[in-house]
């Protein structure tokens, strides 16, 4: 078992500021609307700093990096 | 055969159950029929496993589905019935508090299930209260009820948590359809449910209106009791606005039962059955089906908001101004990106509506035309 | 460490703090106006932000220290933590002490927001809008060289700088796209009155 880290958004809290599609563009892309679509899966490890800094400078706090477990 | 209507509602001691009802509910297979259609056993099981004598009772009867009567016309014929399963879901998942929450314009509905209860004996009829839920479509949704219920306000939250693990005052909740809870209620009087289901007949139909129908009951057997087509239908929309639409030659022999419909992609819903007749355009009703569920979000979630706003836009231009093949790309994208992103299910909904009506509608959405007549002197 | 030095840095810090604190103030606007370009991601504008906030609680906590420690001003540390209780300039020294309290309180929730919540954060945060001209008109009553030239323009500059932030604030209404049909929703939904 090893432990990864998976992106969610709270989707009520989520008002479209942008800022995690700018510092994690290879795991979140904008819609036509502004709101992140997530890749899905787990968070590739290189990329888990700019995840958490994602975490911490979403205005809001709506973006949250999780553990998840997962059989390897 | 005893049904849901059709038999003289009457008060009678309530059987004495506890706990074991939720095997004979799991055995019946029984689903949920506000909508949803999850197994009923499943989500009374969670809410046993989590109550220590504080669970919570929301008896669901807001129906906020335009076209849907049904639960209407059950609490007002039926009230006894529907509270009986409302007390036996008490009983079995140890509640003290039960909720009416009964969509606001239901006035005799409403009437009916507040006559019923006060005819009730202590301490049951004192473990009730009654709320009136919001007119709106999302307003009867299990989230929305619960936070309604708690703050007053009928939108729907974050799930998880779910009602069952903390609902109406943080206490695990039971929020059930009128019709499930009557079901269940025969289940526990008679040792088996009727097996039969409540539609809603609607559109072109000559005598619109609810009807209770067996598991062998075809959409063609509904549609004759009502009294028959108008006239030819060019479809019949199952499930109401969430629901799918369905070519009559098929429809006709579809039999109204959970496993028939699933085998062929299709779901009962809320109930709902709607002719659409021939001399209707569909495109137009599509996007006045996607205009009015685009006015019913909640805008909490971007999305949905504006997603659905934005489809219902491309279907008017479609239908007001004609085919073009960026609206139809366009409708085709943002139905994948808007599925799935809400906190609720609404905008999925919405979106799978819209998918049925473009693959039964090919042929319409390609090539409409404006109906607009231009104006000559 | 000889007097004028102490004081020089306590006024030099302070000058800075101002600057500081009003281009803290100035991207704080910027960020809740979602202003944005192709060179200017919004990161940049929280990541200065937040940035040069902890850099002005650095040149505060320097101006603060130089001035207490500097024997010619007679201060003593509850001087610089109890407003109004200095002998020298009470009141004005006083609005300092209240504004650098509630730069504190913004910055130490800013820094456990995670564990604080958003709506808690959010309303110490306004206090902001009160630590700014506070502190201003600290460095008005307090400096000794506050009608020198040089003092006049830098205050002159933080001033217009951020009573042009607050202006546009103010005529932008709600950047939220969503919030008025969210509002709108609500009130159709809501019956805490009849309740």
């Amino acid at each position: 078992m090893s432990k990864q880290f998976a992106l969610s958004v709270d989707r009520i809290k989520c008002d479209g500021r942008g800022l995690c599609a700018e510092l994690l563009p290879e795991l979140i892309r904008l819609d036509d609307w502004g709101y992140p679509i997530l890749a899905p899966g787990p968070v590739p490890e290189h990329l888990i700093p700019l995840a958490q800094r994602a975490v911490e400078d979403c205005p809001v706090l709506a973006i949250a990096l999780r553990r998840t477990q997962l059989k390897k | 055969m005893t049904g849901l209507l059709g038999t003289p509602d009457a008060m009678t001691p309530l059987p004495r159950v506890g706990s074991e009802i939720i095997d004979a509910i799991e055995r019946s297979r029984l689903v949920g029929r506000g909508g949803a259609g999850f197994p009923v056993a499943t989500k009374w099981r969670a809410v046993a496993q989590r109550s220590h004598g504080n669970a919570v009772i929301v008896v669901n009867g807001a129906e906020g589905e335009p076209q849907s009567k049904k639960d209407r016309v059950l609490m007002s014929e039926r009230p006894h019935l529907v509270l009986d399963g409302a007390f036996i879901a008490a009983r079995a998942l140890r509640a003290r508090h039960l909720i009416l929450y009964i969509g606001e314009r239901h006035d005799a509905a409403r009437s009916a299930m507040l006559r019923a209860l006060s005819a009730r004996p202590e301490p049951e009829r004192g473990r009730v209260t009654a709320s009136s839920a919001p007119a709106r479509y999302v307003a009867g949704a299990e989230a929305a009820a619960v936070h309604f219920l708690n703050e007053g306000i009928a939108t729907p939250t974050n799930v998880p948590p779910y009602p069952f693990e903390r609902g109406v005052g943080g206490a695990p909740t039971l929020v059930q359809n009128v019709e499930t809870l009557a079901h269940v209620a025969l289940l526990a009087r008679t040792g088996h449910t009727p097996q039969t289901a409540l539609v809603t007949l609607a559109g072109a139909v000559k005598r619109p209106g609810v009807l209770e129908v067996e598991p062998h009951t075809t959409i063609g057997d509904a549609v004759q009791r009502g009294g028959g087509a108008t006239e030819a239908p060019r479809a019949i929309l199952v499930g109401g606005y969430f629901g799918s639409w369905v070519e009559p030659e098929q429809a006709w022999n579809l039999e109204l039962n959970p496993d028939s419909l699933r085998r062929n992609g299709l779901g009962l819903g809320c109930g709902v059955i709607g002719l659409l007749p021939a001399s209707r355009c569909p495109v137009c009703e599509t996007a006045g089906i996607m205009r009015y569920l685009a006015g019913e979000s909640s805008a909490q979630c971007g999305p949905c908001f504006f997603g659905l706003r934005a489809l219902a836009d491309a279907c008017t231009r479609v239908a007001e101004r004609g085919s073009n093949p960026e609206d139809l790309k366009r409708l085709q994208r943002w139905a994948i990106d808007v599925r799935g992103r809400g906190a609720c299910r609404h905008p999925d909904g919405a979106v799978m509506f819209l998918s049925s009506s473009l693959q039964v509608f090919g042929q319409e959405f390609a090539s409409h035309r404006s109906h607009h007549v231009s104006r000559t002197a | 460490m000889s007097s004028s030095v102490l004081w020089y840095t306590t006024r030099g810090a302070g000058a800075v703090t101002l600057i500081l604190l009003s281009c803290v103030v100035v991207l704080g606007i910027l960020s809740t106006l979602r202003v944005q370009s192709a060179s200017w991601p919004r990161f940049l504008t929280t990541g200065l932000h937040r940035n040069l906030a902890l850099m002005t609680l650095v040149f505060l906590a320097l101006h603060i220290v130089t001035a207490v420690v500097d024997p010619f001003t007679n201060l003593g540390w509850a001087a610089a933590l109890i407003p109004f209780s200095s002998s020298y300039r009470a009141f004005w020294l006083g609005l300092g002490v209240i504004s650098f309290e509630l730069l504190a309180a913004i910055v130490v929730t800013s820094l456990v927001r995670g564990v604080l919540g958003h709506r808690a954060w959010r309303a110490i945060h306004w206090l902001t809008y009160a630590a700014w001209p506070v502190g201003v008109l600290h460095g008005l009553g307090t400096g000794t060289d506050t009608w020198s030239a040089w003092m006049l323009a830098i205050t002159a500059a933080c001033v217009a700088g951020v009573g042009m932030a607050i202006f546009f604030r103010l005529s932008s209404g709600s950047a939220d796209p969503l919030a008025a049909a969210r509002t709108m929703f609500r009130s159709a939904v809501d019956r805490r009155e009849a309740r």
